[in-house]
Order: structure tokens, then sequence, then C-alpha cells
């Protein structure tokens, strides 16, 4: 292995303890936000997309990453803000949808090409305790920008849904 | 690069950011928990939309001035909103009606600048897009629910739309910003974008009961930086600390 390959999967694995700050189950790879991760003349790069325009979350979690690199010894560190291709809940990793559903977040549903996500009203969403699937959307929104509110008709709790984007 | 790319990417970071600043307004404020978390995420979304174009109309532009520049640092009459986004609130149907009316517009306005020959803006848009998309959804919902609700809900949403139907002319009348644009392939046609805005607004209007107003009048000049006496007030506000601190950060 030469020692920049070596130094990538260094850097990738000291970024397994950078977290969404919002949900702090997800690692930044978990998520689908840790691009790509490159070493050229002994810099490394982090490139990190945004999921939502405005999500709070963005300057924290590059913060963090220059935090947790400059702890595990990597001094010359540029973290890229990439846009395109635009970040989508496809890109969640299968561990992070199971681990939602662990900690009740019904993980998204459906493939979001951009055509579902135009469509109006997207599958049924299980929920996540019972697993039912007569469920109601409450709010568009829920506790971030990147989840809606619904509730279980079968078990009368509430639920975040991880949407669909 | 041209004045008018520049003006053309600035005009669009400053719809977002008005209308952003505007929808903040609400947080506190709305009906219940729901809607109030629901109308500032959206003022989210709308102001990190607004600072992406913000800073690639400053590297386009290329005399230094960056996102907190563009934002802060002008005054009344360089911001180049439509004069709807800058309207006072009103009622929760006002807001939300005039929510829909410009999110099918943002929607249809950014699927079709994904296509644009600028590749920075192609890629905010496609960012922008989904996010438009998501909002007209929610905005419809709500246009329909009181539309087609109460006669008191019903009566607001109509007032609301007689109110601010004037105010969509501007959305489509093309200036030399956007003809050049549209030449330069960088941004839509206008004609195109209006033919796809009114199936969806005029089919969604109809289905909660509401009529559209007679284009009896119009009110523009937002984009040549003529505004509305509540523009000021709401500057006031948004650029009080960077005005009173110049160069504060925290």
């Amino acid at each position: 292995m030469s020692v920049a390959v070596a130094c990538v999967a260094g850097v990738r694995a000291a970024l397994e303890a950078v977290r969404d700050p919002e949900i702090p189950i997800l690692t930044i790879a978990d998520l689908g936000i840790l691009r790509e991760v490159r070493v050229e003349d002994g810099r490394v790069h982090v490139v990190i997309t945004p999921t939502y325009s405005g999500c709070p979350a963005m300057h924290a979690i590059e913060g963090d990453v220059r935090a947790t690199l400059a702890a595990a010894g990597y001094a010359d560190v540029v973290v890229e803000t990439r846009l395109a291709p635009a970040w989508t809940t496809d890109w969640l990793t299968p561990a992070a949808r199971r681990k939602l559903l662990e900690v009740g977040i019904a993980p998204p549903v459906e493939a979001s090409s951009d055509k579902n996500v135009l469509r109006l009203h997207g599958a049924a969403v299980a929920c996540p305790r019972c697993r039912s699937s007569d469920t109601e959307l409450v709010s568009e929104f829920g506790s971030t920008a990147c989840k809606a509110l619904y509730r279980c008709r079968a078990c009368l709790e509430p639920f975040d849904y991880f949407k669909c984007l | 690069m041209s004045d008018a790319h520049f003006t053309y990417v600035l005009r669009l970071g400053d719809n977002a950011l008005v209308l952003g600043q505007r929808l903040s307004e609400w947080c506190g404020h709305s009906p219940f928990l729901e809607e109030d978390i629901a109308m500032a995420n959206t003022a989210l979304d709308l102001i990190g939309r607004a600072r992406m174009l913000y800073s690639h109309a400053g590297r386009l532009e290329g005399r230094g001035r960056d996102e907190d520049a563009l934002a802060y640092l002008r005054d009344e009459r360089e911001f180049g909103n439509f004069l709807m986004c800058e309207l006072p609130n009103g009622d929760y149907g006002f807001t939300l009606v005039r929510q829909y009316l410009l999110d099918v517009y943002h929607r249809h306005l950014y699927a079709a600048l994904t296509e644009s020959r600028d590749d920075e803006l192609a890629a905010i848009a496609a960012k922008a897009v989904k996010e438009a998309a998501y909002h007209a959804r929610r905005s419809g919902d709500w246009v329909l629910r009181l539309g087609d609700g109460t006669a008191e809900s019903n009566a607001r949403c109509q007032a609301a739309l007689d109110e601010l139907w004037g105010y969509t002319a501007e959305l489509f009348t093309p200036d030399a910003v956007d003809s050049a644009m549209l030449e330069a392939g960088v941004a839509p046609d206008l004609a195109t974008l209006r033919t796809r805005w009114e199936a969806d607004v005029l089919a969604r209007l109809a289905e909660a009961g509401l009529t559209v107003p007679a284009d009896d009048w119009q009110a523009e000049g937002g984009r040549a930086g003529r505004h509305t006496e509540h523009m000021g007030r709401l500057l006031a506000e948004l650029q009080f600390v960077q005005r009173a601190y110049p160069g504060q950060q925290w």
C-alpha cells in the first residue's frame, strides 16, 4: 500500500468520529455528506456536500472535520464544499437506515430521483415503532429541516420521518 | 463575465434573502408549533440559497465582495428583488398565498436553471429545485386547505390573492439583464416559465375555490431598485448589526 492510500484510509477511519450534530447516531459517511478524501502533495483534501441549502449543521461539521483531523495528527487539511451532484437521501448507507430505525426515525421510503421528489405525494411511511403503515403526515417539517413529522394511527405515537430529497 | 451576469445572479440572491427574512419573522409567532418549525425551516432554506447565490455573484463580480458584503452592505436601491418578496407578512393566509405563488415560480425557474451554461449556477439550481418543490408542496397544501376551508379562511385567502396578483406580472417581464442572460444561455425564457407557472397555479386556485383576480393593475420596479416603502424597514432590521458595528463577527 502506498503512503497516500494508507493516509486516505487513516483519514477515513478518523472521520468515523465525525457525527451529524443534529442526528449524532449517524456519521458524515453514513449520511453521504462525506464525498471524497484524497491526499495531494502531503495535503489532505476532504470534500463534503450540504444536505439542505440552509442546513445549520454544515459549519459545525466542517469545524468538526478540522478538529478531528488535527487531533489525529493531520496538520495540513483543506475542507472543500461541493454542490454538484446535489445531495440526495439515496446516499444514506444501509447502516444509516438501520440506525435511524433503531432510534425511532423512519428512514426515507423510496429512491428519490428528481421525478419522485417532484411528485405530489410519496409512498406510505411505516411507523418505526409498531411498523404499521397506517400513518399520517402532521407537518412537512419536523425537528430538523431534513425530517417531517408523522403520526401513527395504530399506536398513536408521533415520529420523525427522514424525508426523501 | 458581464455586468448582466453578476446582476442576474445577484437578483436571484436578493429574492431568496428578502423572502427568507420575511418568513423568519414568523419564528415564534406562527399559529402552532409545527407551522412555526416549517416556516423557520423554509426561511433557512431560502437564506442558504441566498448565501450560495451571493458567493457566486461576488466571484463573478471579482471585486472581493463576499456574501456578507452583498447582504449587509448594500442600500435599498441596490437590491433587485421582486416587490412581492418584501411585502409585510400580513395574516397567515397572505404569507402562504404569497409563498405558494413564489414557490411554484422558483420550482420551475430552478428546474430550468439546472440547464444553465453557468455551471456553478446550475449546481446551485440542482439543490434549490428539490427544496422549492418541497416548499411548493407544503404551501400548495395550505392554499387548498385554507381556500377550501371555512368562509373566513376562504375570504382571507381571496383578499390576499387580490392584493398579490398585481405583483405577479413583474415575475415574468424580462428586462435587458434577463434578455442578455437568455441570449447567453444562462437564464431561461420567462414566457415558457409563465406558461408552466400558470398551469400549476390556476389549477390549484380553482381547486381551492379561489377566483383569479382581473389583470387590472400591475406594480413593478423591484428589479430596478424601486421598492415599496416596506423595503427600507426590512433592511434596517436585517442590516442593523453590521451597520452599527462594522466588521463585527461572532
